[in-house]
This record gives C-alpha cells, sequence and structure tokens, in this order.
C-alpha cells in the first residue's frame, strides 16, 4: 500500500502538485484520473522516485521512498511507454530487470501467456508497437510486487492482450495487493477499478470509491462522474 | 669499437714468441744502421718498448729529414714529443698508444713535409692556458695526418698556421664525461688549403672547426654528437664541404663570414632542440649549396645575411622548418629543392623578401598541371599565414597541428588573398625530382 | 553481477550493434589503412590520424552520446523505477556509453597500425594517440551526458554539444591565438603552455605531438614546450590533466543525474 502525505511539487513557477494526500489501499485498483496536464504522471513518478517531492512524505508499504531506492522492491511498473535499447533482445531486456532484483522470486506467466516465448531473441528495436507494449506488461508483472503502477496499461494492445491484462490486473487485486492504474479509457477503468482519485490542476480533487464518487455526482457511469468534477471545477 | 681505456696492456697486439724474437732482430739491424746515418739515405727507425730504442723521444732525436720511424704496438708516457724533422714519418703498427697522461699536448708537428699515420693519440688533459691537443701543427706546410686514432683529448688535431695539410681518415673521439671543458675535433686556424677528408669526429666541441682558413676542402667526414656544431667555420673563404655527413649535433652546422662557399652533396641530420639547425649561414655572399640533405632538423637551413646563394636541388625532409630565410638575406634563389613533410617549409621574419624559389617541389602544394608540362599552372606560396604567425609570436607554436590551424591552412588554399605573398614559387613542381 | 556491471553491459551489447558506431570505427579504420595504403609511414599516419582524432572523436562522442541519452530516456526512466541507488545506474550507463565509444576508436584506428607494425610507428606515439583518442571520447561523452540531463528540449541539448565541440576545436584556440599575438612583447609561454591543460582537445594533441620529434621544433616555445610536456613529469601531468577532463563532465552529469526529477 502506498500514502501521501501533503505532497508538493514546483517545476518553476507552475505548481505540479499541491498538497496532496493519497491513500492506496491493498486490494483494491485505483483509478488515477484527471484531465491533461493534471498532475497524474507527476504523481506516478513521484511514487517511483523518479521525481521528489517539495514537501511532503511518502511511505511505500510502510517504507519511507528514499534515496536508496531499495524501497522499489516492492513496486513494478509500466510505463506510458515502451522504448528499450533497440539492439537488446526481448530475452536481454527482462533478464536485465530480473538481474537487477537478484533476491525476487519471479514469474514469467504473463508474459507466455501474451505470446512472448516466441518472441526472446528478437531484438526490441524490430518489435511493434503493440509487442513492445507486452513486453512493457510482462516486466512490470515480473516479480509478483505488493504495489502495481500502470500507466495506460492497455494503450496499443489488441482486444485479446487487453482481456488477458485485465484478467491478470484482477488477479493480482484478488491476492491483495496494490494497484494504480492511469487511462484515458474509462470504461475500462469502470470494469476495473475499486477507488478513485481525481487530480486537477495539482489538486486532489476527490478520493474515494467508485460507488462513492457516483453518488457524490449522482451519476451512474464513471465517465460522466468525471466530467462532472471536471465541470464543477471549472464552475 | 672498444673505447681505448688507460688500462690497456702494454704491447697488446697479438704475436708469437718466435715472431717478436725475429722482429726485435730486425729493430737492431735497424738502429744500427739509423747509428751511421748515410746522407741521401732514408733511414729506417724502429721503436719497440723491448727493443734498443724502447722511446719516440729518442727515436725524433736520432732521425734525420726524410726518416721512416716505425712505432710498434704499446703504450708509450713520454713527455711532450716534437717533431722537428722535416719530410719525417712516423708510423704506428698495431696501434702503439702515445699517451698524454692528462698532462701536456701528445705530438707535435713542427716541420714541413711530415707524415703522422697509425697512432692512437691518447689523453692529453685538460688546461685553461694552452689549447692541448691529441696532435698539434704548428707552422707547418704539407704535412699529412692519416689514419690515426684520437682519444680523449681536449682537441683532436689542432692546426696552426699550418698551409696545405691533409688529415685523412682519422677517428677522433672526445672523452664522454668532460662536457664542460672539450675543445674541437679537427682544428684548423690560419691554416690555408686544407684538405679534411674521411675522418669520423664524435663529441668534440665543434667536430670540424676552420677559423682564417680559406681554400679548403673538407669531404666525406662523419662528424656527430658534438657539443656544440659539427661543422665551424668563419672567415675562410672559398672552401668546398662535399659529402659530409653531420648528425646529432647540438647545434647543427655553422658557416659565417666567408665568401665563395661551396656545400654540395652532405647530409645534415637530426640537429633537435632550441636554436638547432641542419646548416646556419650567416653573413655569407655568395655560393652554391647544392644536393644536401636536410633531414629531421628543428630548422633545416638558416639563412642570415647571407647573400647570392644558389639553394639547388636539396631534399628538406621532416624537420620542424625546412628553411627559414631571413629579411636581412638577400638573392638568394631556390631551385629544384625538395620539400616534404616538413612541419613548416618556408619561415621568414618579414612581410619582404628578396629571395626566389622557383621549380622546386612542395608536398603541401595542392594546384593542378593543364598543361602537363610538369609544373602547377597555379604559384604556390610557401610561406604559410601560421608559420609567419609563429615567426612573429613564438608562444604560438603551441597552437601547430591543431585544428585551427588545419582550418587556417584550408582557408588559405580557398582564398589565396590570405597567404602572404612573401615568397611565391611560379613553378612548382607537380611531381618530385628525384 | 552488480548495477553497473549490469547496466554496463546492457549498453554495451546495444552499441556494439549499432551502425553508426560501426560506421565511426569503419571510417577510421579507412582512412588509417588508406594512409597506409598510401604508402605513409608510421610517424606521418599518427599525425594525420591525430589530425581526425582531434575533430572527429570529440564530435561524435558528444553529438552521439547526447542523441544516444535522448532516445535512452524510457529505458533510463524504467531503470530508475528499479530498487537500484541512482549513483551506480549513472556509471553503468555512462560507462555503457563511453567504453563502445573509446572500443569502437581503438579498434577502427588502432587496428591499422596493428596490421602495419613495419611501418614504424613508435609505440609511445601510438599509446599517446590511442591515450588521447580514449580519454577525449571520454571527457566528450561525460560532457554529453551532462548536457542531455540538463535539458529535455533535444535541439538545446544537442546544441549545446555542438557548441561545446567548437569552443573546444577551434573557438579555444582562437582566443588563445588572438591573445598570444595581441601580447606578443610579454613573456607569454608558460601562461599559453597553462592555457592548453585548460583544454582537452589541445591537451590531447600536445601528449600526441611530444611523442612525435615535431615538438622539438625551435626556439625558447619548442624548448619550453617539449620539457613541459615531452619530459617524464609533463607527461605524467598531461595524462592527470586528460583524466580530470575524463572524470569532470562524468562528475558534473553525475551531480545532475543524481539531483534532477525524470
Amino acid at each position: 500500500m502506498i500514502a501521501l502525505t501533503g505532497v508538493s511539487k514546483r517545476f518553476g513557477v507552475r505548481t505540479v502538485l499541491d498538497d496532496v494526500s493519497l491513500a492506496l489501499r491493498p486490494g483494491a485498483v485505483t483509478a488515477l484520473v484527471g484531465p491533461n496536464g493534471s498532475g497524474k504522471t507527476t504523481l506516478i513518478k513521484m511514487i517511483l522516485g523518479l521525481t521528489r517531492p517539495d514537501r511532503g512524505a511518502l511511505l511505500v508499504c510502510g517504507t519511507p521512498a528514499d534515496e536508496r531506492g531499495s524501497y522499489r522492491r516492492a513496486i513494478g511498473y509500466m510505463p506510458q511507454l515502451a522504448r528499450f535499447p533497440e539492439n537488446l533482445t526481448v530475452r536481454h531486456i527482462i533478464a536485465l530487470v530480473r538481474a537487477l532484483r537478484p533476491d525476487a522470486a519471479c514469474d514469467e506467466s504473463l508474459g507466455e501467456e501474451l505470446g512472448l516465448s516466441t518472441m526472446m531473441d528478437v531484438p526490441f528495436g524490430v518489435l511493434s508497437g503493440g509487442m513492445r507494449q507486452k513486453v512493457n506488461a510482462a516486466i512490470a508483472f515480473l516479480f509478483r510486487p505488493a504495489v502495481l503502477i500502470l500507466d495506460e496499461p492497455t494503450a496499443g494492445l489488441d482486444p485479446v492482450a487487453t482481456g488477458i491484462l485485465k484478467a491478470r490486473i484482477r488477479a493480482v487485486r484478488a491476492e491483495g495487493r496494490t494497484v494504480l492504474v492511469t487511462s484515458h479509457v474509462m470504461g475500462e477503468l469502470e470494469e476495473l477499478a475499486d477507488d478513485v482519485a481525481f487530480l486537477c490542476d495539482g489538486r486532489l480533487q476527490f478520493s474515494g470509491t467508485v460507488a462513492e464518487l457516483l453518488a457524490e455526482t449522482r451519476e451512474h457511469r464513471l465517465e460522466r462522474a468525471v466530467a462532472a468534477l471536471v465541470r464543477r471545477r471549472e464552475a | 669499437m672498444t673505447p681505448f681505456g688507460r688500462s690497456q696492456p702494454r704491447a697488446g697486439h697479438a704475436g708469437t714468441a718466435a715472431g717478436r724474437r725475429w722482429r726485435v732482430t730486425v729493430a737492431g739491424l735497424g738502429l744500427a744502421i739509423a747509428g751511421v746515418p748515410l746522407s741521401g739515405v732514408a733511414a729506417q727507425l724502429v721503436v719497440d718498448p723491448r727493443g734498443p730504442v724502447p722511446t719516440i723521444t729518442a727515436a725524433l732525436a736520432a732521425a734525420q729529414p726524410g726518416a721512416h720511424v716505425t712505432v710498434r704496438a704499446g703504450t708509450y708516457r713520454e713527455p711532450l714529443l716534437v717533431i722537428t724533422t722535416p719530410g719525417l714519418t712516423l708510423e704506428g703498427e698495431g696501434w702503439p698508444v702515445l699517451d698524454g697522461q692528462e698532462a701536456h699536448t701528445v705530438l707535435v708537428i713542427a716541420a714541413d713535409d711530415v707524415t703522422v699515420r697509425g697512432l692512437v693519440l691518447a689523453h692529453s688533459g685538460v688546461a685553461n692556458l694552452d689549447d692541448r691537443a691529441g696532435l698539434k701543427v704548428r707552422d707547418a706546410r704539407r704535412c699529412l695526418v692519416e689514419g690515426n686514432r684520437l682519444r680523449d683529448n681536449l682537441f683532436g688535431t689542432y692546426l696552426q698556421r699550418s698551409a696545405d695539410c691533409r688529415v685523412r681518415d682519422n677517428d677522433i673521439e672526445a672523452h664522454g664525461t668532460r662536457q664542460t671543458t672539450s675543445g674541437n675535433g679537427i682544428h684548423l686556424w690560419y691554416s690555408p688549403g686544407a684538405l679534411v677528408e674521411g675522418n669520423r669526429v664524435r663529441g668534440h666541441r665543434d667536430g670540424i672547426y676552420f677559423e682564417f682558413s680559406p681554400g679548403g676542402v673538407t669531404r666525406g667526414n662523419v662528424s656527430e654528437r658534438s657539443q656544440r656544431y659539427g661543422l665551424h667555420f668563419m672567415f675562410s673563404d672559398s672552401c668546398r664541404y662535399e659529402g659530409n655527413t653531420f648528425r646529432d649535433n647540438t647545434s647543427g652546422v655553422a658557416v659565417m663570414y666567408s665568401r665563395g662557399i661551396t656545400i654540395t652533396g652532405n647530409r645534415f641530420e637530426r640537429s633537435w632542440g632550441a636554436a638547432a639547425y641542419g646548416l646556419l649561414l650567416k653573413d655569407i655572399l655568395g655560393g652554391t649549396i647544392a644536393r644536401n640533405t636536410f633531414e629531421r632538423n628543428s630548422t633545416g637551413l638558416l639563412l642570415e645575411g647571407s647573400n647570392r646563394l644558389a639553394v639547388a636541388d636539396n631534399d628538406f625532409r621532416q624537420n620542424g622548418w625546412a628553411a627559414k630565410v631571413m629579411a636581412n638575406a638577400e638573392d638568394d634563389r631556390f631551385t629544384g629543392n625538395l620539400f616534404v613533410a616538413n612541419a613548416f617549409d618556408v619561415a621568414t621574419n618579414s612581410r619582404s623578401s628578396n629571395s626566389t624559389f622557383d621549380g622546386n617541389y612542395w608536398d603541401a602544394y595542392r594546384g593542378f598541371d593543364l598543361d602537363h608540362d610538369g609544373t602547377g599552372d597555379v604559384p604556390f606560396a610557401p610561406v604559410r599565414l601560421f608559420a609567419l604567425v609563429v615567426e612573429q609570436h613564438p608562444a604560438t607554436l603551441v597552437l601547430l597541428r591543431s585544428p585551427l590551424v588545419g582550418m587556417l591552412d584550408a582557408a588559405e588554399r580557398v582564398l589565396p588573398v590570405l597567404t602572404p605573398r612573401v615568397l611565391i614559387d611560379r613553378h612548382p613542381r607537380m611531381r618530385p625530382p628525384r | 553481477m552488480n548495477v553497473v556491471a549490469l547496466v554496463l553491459d546492457a549498453g554495451w551489447r546495444d552499441l556494439a550493434r549499432n551502425r553508426w558506431l560501426a560506421a565511426y570505427a569503419i571510417t577510421f579504420f579507412v582512412v588509417a589503412e588508406g594512409l597506409f595504403w598510401f604508402g605513409g609511414t608510421g610517424p606521418q599516419v599518427v599525425l594525420s590520424v591525430l589530425n581526425i582524432v582531434l575533430l572527429v572523436v570529440p564530435l561524435v562522442s558528444l553529438v552521439f552520446g547526447t542523441l544516444h541519452v535522448y532516445a535512452s530516456r524510457e529505458f533510463i526512466e524504467l531503470l530508475l523505477a528499479q530498487p537500484v541507488p541512482r549513483g551506480r545506474l549513472f556509471a553503468g550507463l555512462y560507462l555503457g556509453l563511453a567504453l563502445p565509444l573509446v572500443g569502437a576508436f581503438l579498434l577502427g584506428a588502432g587496428l591499422p597500425f596493428a596490421l602495419n607494425v613495419r611501418a614504424g610507428a613508435s609505440p609511445a606515439a601510438l599509446a599517446a594517440l590511442m591515450t588521447a583518442g580514449s580519454a577525449l571520447t571520454c571527457a566528450g561523452a561525460g560532457a554529453a551526458m551532462w548536457f542531455a540531463l540538463r535539458t529535455d528540449d533535444r535541439l538545446a541539448g544537442v546544441g549545446a554539444a555542438l557548441g561545446a565541440w567548437l569552443l573546444a576545436t577551434v573557438v579555444y584556440d582562437g582566443v588563445v591565438l588572438a591573445a598570444a599575438t595581441s601580447l606578443g612583447d610579454w613573456p607569454i609561454e608558460r601562461p599559453v603552455l597553462g592555457l592548453m591543460l585548460a583544454n582537452p582537445v589541445d591537451l590531447a594533441r600536445m601528449l600526441v605531438l611530444t611523442q612525435l620529434d615535431v615538438s622539438a621544433l625551435m626556439g625558447y616555445t619548442g624548448a619550453l614546450f617539449e620539457r613541459t610536456f615531452g619530459s617524464a613529469i609533463g607527461t605524467t601531468v598531461a595524462v592527470i590533466a586528460l583524466g580530470a577532463w575524463c572524470a569532470g563532465p562524468a562528475l558534473l552529469a553525475l551531480r545532475r543525474f543524481r539531483r534532477r526529477d525524470f
């Protein structure tokens, strides 16, 4: 699980995150939503330690995020864009990430399910966009991490692969792990999400369960509920 | 060649006991003949440490004009030896060593027509007041100094006021450790008409030195590792220098204050360092510098106040500066020379020059030859802009071969107006002449 | 294997198959081999290759390095998301860039000399040339990482790299030339030699030139030059200064890498 308290971040004059406090509970999928430029990516990078907060604290599974980065053992990350060294084979990229976490237990089943087994010796640069995204997903799920951060996980995936990935996300939730997902496809989030965190202009406008959000906005669909939040913000 | 130590055993040459006895007999006979001098007959004398005449001093005292004195192998530690008998020949057999014992000049020729041959003249020692030498020739004409070895002397052979002498095929080496007090290898002072030929000189202050000695010929010598100049001559008109090799000399070769010099077929090599040059010509009027090779010198040829020289058919290779022609050098003419792989081909210290270059080969020339007559169709200006800058501001030398200087050279090629038009070769050769 | 070795290994494997790097190595090989083919002697080829090294090595390591860091941005972020400290990650990334570049240079420029041993390049001059080229590569790669980590604007990053290249190869020497000619009457030899220490390209040139006879050019400067850079102490100083030029930009880039937000 992840807990952020009073996290703020400025890039120059622009405030990207403003006093954000948020707890992601285990055994639930949290959808991180918000308009473009609302600070979603910054929030994710902050959890990963790629970006450091100006103020505030961050706990991952009870461990403070620090310089050494060992807390990241608990995190599996699927970036939005998979661009890895072009001349490395899939096998080598996966082997590299595994070697960087020598003590973690390993689970290559997602890769196999997605059909990567036949692509293991292909250089990454030759892969199609969809195949790259599959490699990306396989790496994120490689270690049975306690926390999964998935940035636009289904972008570029075919329907079959999307189905496999969604099933895996549900399975992981059932195992009691913490999942944070961003997506522009609200229908997809509606299928998966238990909780919603809504960011706008760097402020956390809403945080709670999907049911609470629907109730608060008096909408029946997540998409409309989010739109309502945006309208409310603009008003 | 093994260096000659002072601990050389006496009578070091090989021979059976029987052979030695026979020679002693002959020596005794020779003395018997010499003891009864007969006018008109060239006497034979033999000096042998174990014979009836054990010292050269005794032999020289007994010798008549035209006598032939043979010195057998051995080490002779005698007082100053002076040959005063005209026409005398003093000849070593089996390299006898005449040792000055660090105390005095070893041998002096003070009579005309004397020949000294096959001796080892060693250890003159150093003195502040007199110029000690292995062999001195004093006021003597037509002497022949031939095939001797001179070792560890302040001066090697020293000729003063001695005309028409020949110094030939001697091997002259200074002592290695007396850097500061060394004299010259072959020294000529007021000795006109000399022939210096086929000698090898190593490690002296100046290998070969001419002062006030006009009309000399220096041919086929090798002068190397001199502490100053391989060859140094001043006030000696009409001398010729042919086929010598000057190598690894600290300052190179300096020719000064003379007229009518001919320097042909010599090699000037490896004079590296501050103020070192292959050949310096200073205040020379008229002369020919032809078919020489200048290789790996800091400056190959340096012309300072030297006028009306013909510099023709020389090879300049891998020098820092192939030729430096100072502005005070006038009417010098460079033709048919080869300039290859020098850091700078020609440098001068001024934007105007009165020397001419014509029909030389320059490896830096990038012109073309549309009419196929063997000479480039565009003139070549060998003084690069950077060479001129370095001459005026020596500190800029640190930028040698920097990309900036490369661009400067390239810019000069594209915009020839940048190149100082100090010296122009109007007919640069397309191919090396040799 | 530890983090540094792992990341280095990945960088090496990736760049070992990079076609630009292959072209870089082949270009050096063709040029040097061609110089031998057309009858160049060892020292001449060393000098000619030096001219190329001084221009091309900094250019390639700076521009290629900068572009490579930008192209590796997502990969770097993936690695940063792993439980590894940033310092070691940087070391791996830096070595994974610099060593393949050095390798391409040594292979491309060195092989012709190995194949033409009889042409007589002196081992000292060759060692100096290879050291100079490798050091320039390391300095360029470090600076490239620094430029690429300073700004996310690729154009600005590559522009800065090109600017640094121009500065080090031409502008700096131009300023030295201008200063030396305008202060011609002052004893400026020593300060000018000091200025040479402050530019890796000049330093690399000095290191090689002093191993070739051209350094003993006439005059006070030549002698001072020789004494300063040609002696054992001088060579040591030059090598240490080159080492500092390898370490400096890399340390700047490391500092940037530790502090910056991705």
